[in-house]
């Protein structure tokens, strides 16, 4: 069973802090991650390889740099690395990124193919749905639980107030959430193989013989206008005090504005 | 004459600059923005779209003269066939999702301003029932699509059933609730129709000049805001969160109508089986629709912590929210979660304890009625949208506040 595994290199946004004269982005220091929920989808696949044999693929498009996220997938396991990576690629939306990697998809080969739910720098959760239109492929998104026995898959779908189960047969993509697994740790020599003894396949926008009207900022139906850091409110008010001081004035304030009855 | 300078270490490679202006900007072999003309109509404005800041313009600037619907239209012929906003209305078991009525609310509004009709698609079977609070709720025309193939929510069925909808009736604008549902279906139809989608807008506008959808979201984990546009395709889509925008009152007075549409599915447009529905008894935190909610953060420091933050919920009867940061530290579960990734929330009171404000929770909360924020640090962010703030430990506080509520004799 040959797998393909969708991770993005993302900023830690949990770490992100904001400059508080300019309200922008503070980058500096602040480290690259592979995207939580694709770690969840490699874990998967390397647990579907276990079990059928076969091939796990990561496939990524971004910067050069992004080569250390699928290095990373690698020392977990996956067997090769593919980066999209072309000047061309650059100012994508989610249409246009669906596209090259689908592109790329179609020369790999599949029999499935696994993404995070959402990436936390755009918490969009487009690209696999949009891979899977792009594919004609059957999806099935917000997977909590899959079983396959190679030709179909079976997955429990989270719903807000329970779960769907959803059968589909292969080939397939489906999106996956962090309730699925526990991702594994590298392996040592996971490790040593990943960093001293594989190579990254790079592609770029000929290597897929991709359309160059669907790529890249050309290829988005979508543009940014302005980006802005929110207006502060700017009404509130501060307590003063010792806490008992000012826990009594809060009481007092929520029953005035009839908050609190 | 105007000079631009880019400042390379901050400069991502994002290229929204060389997409809005490219005769400005281009980016160059390492993935950096450089300046090609700095005199290009529009340098400006592209700079400021720019997510880190990295580009800063002197002097003054021609402003840039944008282009009206009239136009655009004669460039693209195409675009101004497209007429109206139509909302997906979303519905599952025959139950209409409050989203629905929430995004019917905002339609009427865009609408309005571009003096056009608001449609509701209503797709199931046997579900024809609901259409009247549709239009109760502001929708002029019902499209009702039954199915027995859309008697439950499937990605395939209901793809095609709104991808046929929306190219006979060419809507200009279509909204979807962002549920488990409405971003399952939204990224598939919009690919399919080679048209944008912007995912959980927290406010969606009508630019005055070319009558174009502004769609304001969180971006780069909702640390800034970023407005979208979609200029060169239609439908322009965007997905909204539930707890978002505000329905309007149910007027039984409204008059609307209800149509039939025939979608033309067949059994091979159906590429998923759904083998069982479960609903889970589980006792889920029902963020969305509480009066009260008591949330904790990074500064609650441990699941034991949170039982701190549950006191004071039990001595108001209040629901228990959580940051992204205590949820991804295991502290509480991810239903419990508000923000840009978890719920977004509007209740009458909501009491931030040891939360710092980042962009990505306010999103989720700054609509509650009234914000308390109890926090150390006198320079938390989250003090920028408390009405009421307390600097302070949370553990000292809290305690104080549960004995006052108890003096006062409120609550339990």
């Amino acid at each position: 069973m040959n797998i393909i595994v969708c991770v993005k290199q993302v900023p830690d946004t949990t770490d992100v802090k904001i400059d508080p004269k300019t309200g922008t982005l503070i980058r500096e220091g602040v480290p690259s991650i592979v995207n939580p929920d694709d770690k969840h989808a490699l874990e998967e696949a390397l647990r579907m390889k276990e079990k059928f044999g076969g091939k796990v693929t990561v496939l990524s498009m971004g910067p050069p740099q992004a080569e250390d996220a699928l290095r990373e997938c690698s020392a977990m396991g996956a067997d090769d690395m593919v980066l999209l990576c072309d000047r061309a690629f650059a100012g994508a939306d989610t249409w246009a990124t669906s596209y090259t990697l689908g592109e790329a998809a179609k020369k790999i080969g599949y029999d499935l193919i696994i993404c995070g739910r959402e990436a936390i720098d755009g918490d969009t959760a487009q690209i696999g749905p949009q891979m899977a239109e792009h594919l004609h492929l059957p999806q099935i998104t917000y997977v909590k639980n899959v079983e396959t026995d190679g030709n179909k898959i079976v997955c429990e779908r989270a719903l807000e107030d329970g779960y769907e189960k959803i059968e589909a047969s292969l080939p397939a993509l489906i999106t996956v959430i962090a309730d699925l697994n526990k991702p594994r740790y590298p392996s040592v020599r996971g490790i040593v193989e990943a960093y001293r003894e594989k190579k990254v396949t790079v592609w770029n926008a000929k290597d897929i013989c991709a359309d160059g009207t669907c790529i890249g900022m050309e290829g988005s139906p979508t543009s940014v206008k302005r980006s802005f850091a929110p207006e502060p409110k700017g009404k509130g008010e501060v307590l003063k005090g010792s806490v008992k001081e000012m826990s009594k004035q809060l009481v007092v304030k929520l029953k005035d504005k009839n908050v609190l009855r | 004459m105007l000079k631009v300078t880019i400042n390379k270490n901050d400069c991502i490679g994002c290229g929204i600059c060389a997409k809005q202006c490219p005769e400005g900007y281009e980016l160059n072999d390492e993935m950096k923005a450089v300046v090609k003309n700095p005199n290009a109509p529009g340098v400006k404005e592209a700079a400021e779209a720019c997510p880190v800041a990295a580009i800063s313009v002197e002097g003054e600037a021609e402003p840039l003269v944008q282009k009206t619907k009239e136009e655009a239209c004669e460039v693209k012929p195409a675009l101004c066939d497209y007429h109206g906003v139509m909302v997906f209305a979303e519905q599952r078991g025959g139950e209409l999702k409050k989203v629905s009525l929430e995004l019917l609310g905002r339609a009427r509004g865009l609408a309005d301003e571009l003096g056009v009709q608001v449609s509701a698609a209503l797709l199931g079977q046997g579900v024809e029932k609901l259409a009247h609070r549709l239009i109760e709720g502001g929708a002029d025309t019902v499209y009702v699509v039954e199915d027995p193939r859309l008697e439950k929510y499937n990605t395939h069925g209901y793809a095609k059933a709104m991808i046929e909808l929306i190219k006979a009736e060419k809507p200009e604008i279509v909204l979807y609730g962002a549920t488990h549902i409405g971003r399952d279906l939204a990224p598939r139809i919009a690919k399919r129709l080679d048209t944008g989608l912007t995912a959980d807008c927290t406010e969606l506008t009508i630019e005055a000049e070319t009558k174009m959808l502004l769609q304001t979201r969180p971006a780069f984990g909702g640390n800034i805001m970023a407005t979208i546009m979609c200029p060169d395709t239609r439908p322009q889509m965007s997905t909204v969160r539930p707890g978002i925008m505000k329905a309007l009152e149910p007027d039984k007075n409204r008059k609307g109508k209800t149509v039939k549409f025939d979608a033309k599915l067949s059994d091979k447009d159906i590429l998923t089986r759904i083998i069982e529905v479960i609903k889970e008894r589980k006792q889920v935190a029902n963020l969305e629709d509480a009066k009260i909610i008591v949330s904790g953060g990074r500064g609650v420091g441990s699941a034991d912590g949170f039982k701190v933050i549950q006191k004071l919920a039990d001595a108001l009867n209040a629901e228990v929210g959580g940051s992204r940061v205590a949820v991804e530290k295991g502290w509480i579960s991810k239903d419990h979660q508000v923000g840009q990734t978890g719920k977004s929330v509007r209740p009458n009171l909501y009491i931030a304890c040891g939360i710092s404000g980042s962009i990505q929770h306010r999103a989720g909360m700054q609509n509650s009625g009234c914000i308390v924020a109890i926090n150390k640090d006198p320079n938390a962010m989250i003090f920028t949208v408390a009405d009421i703030g307390l600097v302070g430990d949370l553990f000292e506080v809290i305690p104080a506040l549960i004995e006052e509520l108890r003096a006062a004799g409120i609550g339990q």
